[in-house]
């Protein structure tokens, strides 16, 4: 891939339960990712998904354009905005900015819900 | 009012996390990553790693517990009820894998306010049994009406 190029997109639609499993996998257990009643009482939509979840998915978005070798990823940094929930599909967009860098951002519609996001890839062919 | 800065610089003691193989399984299922190496030994070997290899992102996992201490630290001075996780940064370098016992050391690296926001920086490393750094993490939180 070139400058200007665009990465494949990454489409994830999470069912009802992405939170429950990240929490469980991550040890992040805080109630508005997994108790929708006790998020609508603090004044959130519904259960929202985890923003490192999100992240995760950048990192495999960014990963696949070196055929998602662990080793690829060299440096990933991200600003969390929109919250993202449950049952929605996340779209993960990004274009080569010069070699070896891309930005990118995860998206459900038109909320972004992670920005800015700048990936650094390593080079792990021989 | 202002944000409290005395904390910049102050480090909290190392946090240690032994890396299990159906840990990293079950962290590479949460994320829905389907590469074989995070799974299955033998093709972990046969792709170069010494084990069964974390996703980048189980950073998360095993320095989690090195960053919390600084986020509930009274000298720090995070309102947690109007905090919001609002920058990441992870860079990596020696791959993680099964077996692989992490050490994580966590830093405040930095306080200002903006706006009206406080922005607490910590930055934490995280070296494994070799004493080679594994990931270095910049978390980013930010508190509404400081």
């Amino acid at each position: 891939m070139k400058p200007g190029d665009d990465i494949p997109e990454l489409k994830v639609t999470p069912d009802r339960y992405p939170p429950h499993r990240y929490a469980g996998a991550s040890g992040d257990f805080n109630p508005i990712h997994i108790d929708t009643e006790f998020a609508q009482q603090v004044g959130l939509p519904r259960n929202i998904l985890h923003g490192l979840y999100s992240m995760a998915l950048v990192a495999r978005a960014a990963a696949a354009t070196a055929d998602g070798d662990p080793r690829a990823l060299k440096r990933l940094s991200v600003q969390f905005r929109g919250m993202g929930v449950p049952e929605e599909e996340i779209t993960v967009t990004g274009t080569v900015r010069e070699d070896g860098v891309l930005d990118l951002e995860a998206a459900q519609g038109e909320n972004r819900i992670i920005r800015n996001a700048e990936a650094e890839i390593r080079s792990t062919s021989p | 009012m202002a944000v409290k800065t005395e904390a910049v610089g102050k480090a909290y003691p190392p946090f240690e996390y032994e890396v299990g193989k159906e840990k990293i399984a079950e962290y590479a299922r949460a994320i829905g990553a389907e590469n074989p190496v995070h799974f299955d030994r033998e093709a972990a070997r046969e792709a170069g790693f010494r084990d069964v290899v974390a996703p980048p992102m189980f950073a998360v996992v095993y320095s989690a517990g090195s960053v919390a201490p600084g986020i509930f630290d009274p000298d720090v001075g995070i309102d947690f009820a109007r905090m919001v996780h609002g920058g990441q940064e992870f860079v990596w370098d020696e791959p993680v894998v099964s077996g692989d016992v992490i050490s994580t050391t966590t830093t405040v690296k930095d306080i200002s306010e903006k706006g009206g926001k406080g922005f607490y920086v910590f930055e934490s490393v995280s070296t494994n049994q070799d004493g080679a750094e594994v990931v270095r993490g910049t978390w980013t939180n930010i508190v509404r009406g400081v």
